[in-house]
């Protein structure tokens, strides 16, 4: 340490600095960037096992190389977060014709959502399954997540995310049982009428600052039972139902006391 | 225990010698007043007006009102570096920092529901028992102002803390402000002291919501409660009931202690909500900035039927430009035009039913609804129109809640805004008449008592059991006004009439009120059936119930003045 400090008005010092800021940006966007392998870099075997899922159980809407038919969305190009997302939501393979492919519970184990993903990873470039620490809410900062949240988010899920109705049946779920990679995969592919949230629009600092304030709801109301979060109307039926229920169930009796 | 009765023996003389009181305090304690537990809901009203006073001034020590930016520091740590206003600043710390203050803001908001709620039930019930009528219409209208009063009080308070939420409120308010034609503009720059937002609003609004509001309520309740006192409370139909007596308890000891245990119990369940469930979240809404609109952004219940007004009406084809000025009917119309027609309906009802009946009388007995049956039918109808209006306010939530689209509902909503009333008012009216019809077949023919007997000649019949003599007086003892009539156009003479044409629409909203009624029985109408019903009489023990001779015989007009608790037999004859 010394050494270096002795160093540091070296004439090349600040060469050697710009040097090793370079290495260290580089190397911590190749760790951190989005990229087509995705984290733990699947095996030929990986793609392989999916594809054959995939022909079995997704190839009758998605085509059977998965480039799209009869409206069905091509999946070249969406990437494994988008896979990973859908499948492990539950809504993909969809089920019912409807407004919006409902959520439901996942059909296909971690290790098989892990193989389709590899194998849709494999047809063209798209963005990747985030990393654990990607997703950490400790690391991330609710304040401002809250804030982004409320410009970005609220408009469709509701002040904390209790969630709300899009246009002619479609809706916004509630986000109280979202997993941080799913928030997060959620902002980074924009399923069916939820806009993308790219890397440019809200860094990934900042998705995980979204994630520890959502992760921060779950904590509950510091006021008592929240009620369903759902604002006013809620605390409305609520004074009807039990602020003058009661109310009157004891004007009843107390009437009843007299005659 | 002897030297504090002294003690306050001789305080109570000492003012007694000096104001009189003591007479005041007597004939009042001797006041006597009906029971039923309908009278209580006005009384719910009144002690969360306490409530609020009381946790209000509480909250007036620690909020500030000022919209001055400064940057959150403090113990919620998702708030944290966030700038925001020292209003919504203040109302974090009122939340978090401040001992008891969660549970006193809780608190407040929890009685502010209650008090808009118990209004309004109190409302309904002088409405359908036609409470209202002569000599209470001025007190009707005290009530009315009341209740618009505590919308402002409600709002003026629901906008102070500045959270998104509530700055939501503020815009929508901007909005149909400036939606009135010509001065809109003016006015929306003069309320908030220049463009929307600010920096007066909330200052202003904290004014009226702590001191000229509240004051104006007190005032106004002082003025209601004299009225009450003066007019002496009304009663439900019964035995012994009439217009010129009251049939009760003294409101010393026996009003006064229920009274008094009632405040305790409301206070009870306030502070039970209060304690246990959240109300205005506002760290969850944020602070007040107008960029993001959170979805499930409402009102509190009171002020939702105006939202759902505004989310029903059409927005396309409804905004005209008009020389280059804008008309915005797609916020005039529902935020101005029909909550002035509603209310205004509303306020005007008791002065627009004695116009139709022509009725000049004192009433101190209650109508049983079904016996009025327009006015229970336009009332649901109002109740109904306004029910649509709050549920098409909170359409987003039925449609998540419900699986349903938001576009069919509104498209549901706006036709049954218009339908449903409608129906509402005709199938209560039918009810009503229909169980008027069933008190008169009962009057007439009794109970069934489910004995069949034979007679000698074979024939069989079911022994019916008259109806004891409380039974019929609630049956019989009320008015079926008849429409009035209408004199010729011109006199004797040949002579156009003055006035005519306001007869004429008078004598036809009288025949919308009244043209449908089912009369009550007469006495010659019940000693005929009795007399027909022979068989009947096999069923009771004596021949011919006494009552019925009784009231048979009472045909003397009016028996008036009739002491409390009291039980006359038989019906009262019409006084006219
Ligand atoms: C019943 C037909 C059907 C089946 C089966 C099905 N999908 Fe889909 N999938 C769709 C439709 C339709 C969409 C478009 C959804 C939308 O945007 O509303 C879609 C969308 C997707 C997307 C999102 C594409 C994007 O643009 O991000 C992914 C990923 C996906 N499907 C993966 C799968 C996988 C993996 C399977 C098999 C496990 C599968 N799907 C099975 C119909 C189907
Ligand atoms: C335009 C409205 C809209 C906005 C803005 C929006 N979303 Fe969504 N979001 C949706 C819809 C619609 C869905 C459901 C998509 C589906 O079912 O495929 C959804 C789904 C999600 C899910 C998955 C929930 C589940 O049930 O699995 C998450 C997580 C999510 N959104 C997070 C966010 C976050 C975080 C933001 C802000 C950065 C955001 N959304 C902004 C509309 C929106
Ligand atoms: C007349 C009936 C009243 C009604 C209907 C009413 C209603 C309300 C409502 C709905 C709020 C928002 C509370 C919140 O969720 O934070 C509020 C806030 C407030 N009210 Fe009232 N109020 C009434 C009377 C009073 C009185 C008499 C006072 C004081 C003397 C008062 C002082 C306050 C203050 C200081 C706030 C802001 C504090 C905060 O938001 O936490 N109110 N009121």
């Amino acid at each position: 340490m010394k050494a270096i400090a002795a160093r540091r008005h070296h004439r090349f010092a600040p060469v050697v600095l710009l040097a090793l800021a370079l290495v260290l940006t580089g190397g911590l966007y190749a760790a951190l960037a989005p990229s087509a392998e995705g984290a733990a870099a699947p095996t030929t075997d990986d793609v392989e096992a999916g594809r054959a899922l995939f022909v079995a159980n997704c190839a009758t809407c998605h085509g059977v190389n998965a480039e799209g038919r009869d409206g069905n969305p091509t999946l070249i190009g969406v990437g494994a977060a988008s896979v990973d997302f859908q499948v492990s939501t539950g809504r993909m393979p969809m089920q019912l014709e409807g407004p919006q492919a409902a959520a439901k519970p996942p059909q296909f184990d971690r290790e098989e959502i892990d193989q389709l993903a590899a194998y849709v990873a494999s047809l063209g470039p798209g963005p990747a399954v985030p990393s654990a620490e990607q997703v950490d809410p400790a690391l991330g900062d609710p304040a401002n997540g809250g804030a982004i949240f409320r410009t970005n988010c609220a408009m469709c899920h509701g002040a904390i995310g209790a969630g709300g109705a899009l246009s002619e049946g479609k809706y916004a779920p509630a986000l109280a049982q979202s997993t941080p990679t799913e928030i997060y995969t959620a902002m980074l592919t924009g399923p069916q009428s939820m806009p993308v949230f790219n890397d440019a629009n809200i860094t990934p600092e900042e998705k995980r600052d979204v994630i520890a304030y959502l992760e921060e709801q779950k904590n509950g109301s510091p006021g008592g039972t929240s009620l369903g979060s759902i604002g006013p109307v809620g605390e409305g039926i609520w004074i009807w139902v039990v602020g003058m229920g009661l109310l009157i169930a004891s004007a009843v009796w107390i009437g009843a006391k007299s005659s | 225990m002897s030297t504090v009765n002294r003690a306050a023996g001789g305080t109570a003389d000492y003012l007694d010698q000096r104001t009189g009181v003591g007479l005041a305090v007597k004939s009042f304690a001797r006041k006597i007043f009906p029971d039923h537990w309908s009278f209580l809901l006005g009384e719910i009203a009144l002690y969360s007006f306490v409530v609020l006073l009381i946790s209000g001034v509480f909250l007036t020590m620690f909020f500030v009102p000022s919209m001055t930016l400064v940057t959150y520091d403090g113990p919620f740590a998702a708030m944290n570096g966030v700038e925001m206003s020292e209003a919504f600043a203040s109302t974090l710390a009122l939340s978090f920092e401040v001992t008891g203050g969660l549970l006193m803001r809780q608190i407040h908001h929890w009685a502010a529901l209650l008090f808009m709620a118990s209004i309004v039930t109190h409302m309904m019930r002088v409405f359908f028992t036609g409470a209202f009528r002569k000599p209470r219409e001025i007190n009707w209208l005290v009530g009315f102002v009341l209740m618009i009063l505590g919308l402002a009080a409600g709002f003026s308070g629901y906008s102070l803390p500045d959270d998104v939420l509530s700055g939501n409120g503020l815009r929508i308010t901007d909005g149909v402000v400036k939606s009135i034609p010509v001065v809109g503009s003016y006015m929306s720059y003069m309320i908030f002291g220049g463009e929307f937002p600010g920096e007066h609003i909330i200052p202003r609004l904290f004014t009226l919501h702590i001191l000229v509001i509240p004051g104006l309520i007190l005032a106004l309740i002082g003025l209601h409660l004299f009225l009450v006192v003066l007019h002496k409370h009304t009663q439900y139909p019964g035995p012994g009931r009439t217009d010129r007596n009251v049939v009760g308890y003294p409101l010393f000891p026996v009003y006064v202690a229920k009274a008094g245990g009632f405040f305790f119990i409301v206070f009870g369940v306030i502070a039970l909500m209060a304690g246990t469930m959240t109300i205005n979240p506002v760290w969850n809404y944020g602070p007040y900035d107008p960029s993001p609109v959170g979805a499930g952004a409402q009102p509190d219940w009171y002020m939702l039927f105006l939202e759902g007004a505004l989310r029903l009406m059409p927005g396309t084809g409804t905004e005209w430009v008009i020389a280059g000025y804008t008309l915005s009917l797609n916020v005039l119309i529902p935020a101005v035009i029909v909550p002035g027609l509603l209310f205004t309906a509303l306020a005007l009802y008791p002065f627009i039913e004695a116009w139709a009946s022509g009725d000049k009388r004192e009433h101190h007995v209650l109508d049983r609804p079904r016996n009025a049956p327009v006015r229970t039918a336009s009332g649901v109808a109002i109740l109904t129109a306004f029910f649509v209006l709050l549920v098409a306010g909170a359409n987003d939530l039925v449609a998540t809640h419900f699986a349903l689209s938001l576009n069919d509902l509104s498209r549901l909503f706006r036709v049954l805004f218009f339908v449903a009333p409608v129906i509402a008012f005709v199938v209560t009216k039918r009810i009503c008449l229909g169980l008027q019809r069933k008190d008169r077949e009962l009057v007439l023919h009794g109970h069934e008592t489910g004995r069949i007997v034979r007679f000698a000649n074979g024939e069989y019949v079911e022994v019916h059991k008259p109806l004891d003599q409380y039974e019929r007086w609630l049956r019989v003892n009320y008015d079926a006004h008849r429409p009035l009539e209408l004199l010729p156009a011109e006199d004797e003479r040949g002579v156009r009439r003055k006035g005519y044409r306001r007869d004429a629409l008078r004598a036809r909203v009288s025949r919308f009120f009244y043209e449908d009624r089912v009369e009550p029985v007469t006495p010659a109408e019940l000693a005929a059936a009795q007399s027909h019903g022979e068989h009947d009489a096999l069923g009771g023990a004596e021949h011919g119930d006494p009552t019925l001779l009784q009231a048979a015989a009472n045909i003397k007009p009016e028996h008036g003045g009739n002491p409390a608790g009291e039980v006359v037999a038989g019906p009262r004859t019409p006084r006219h």
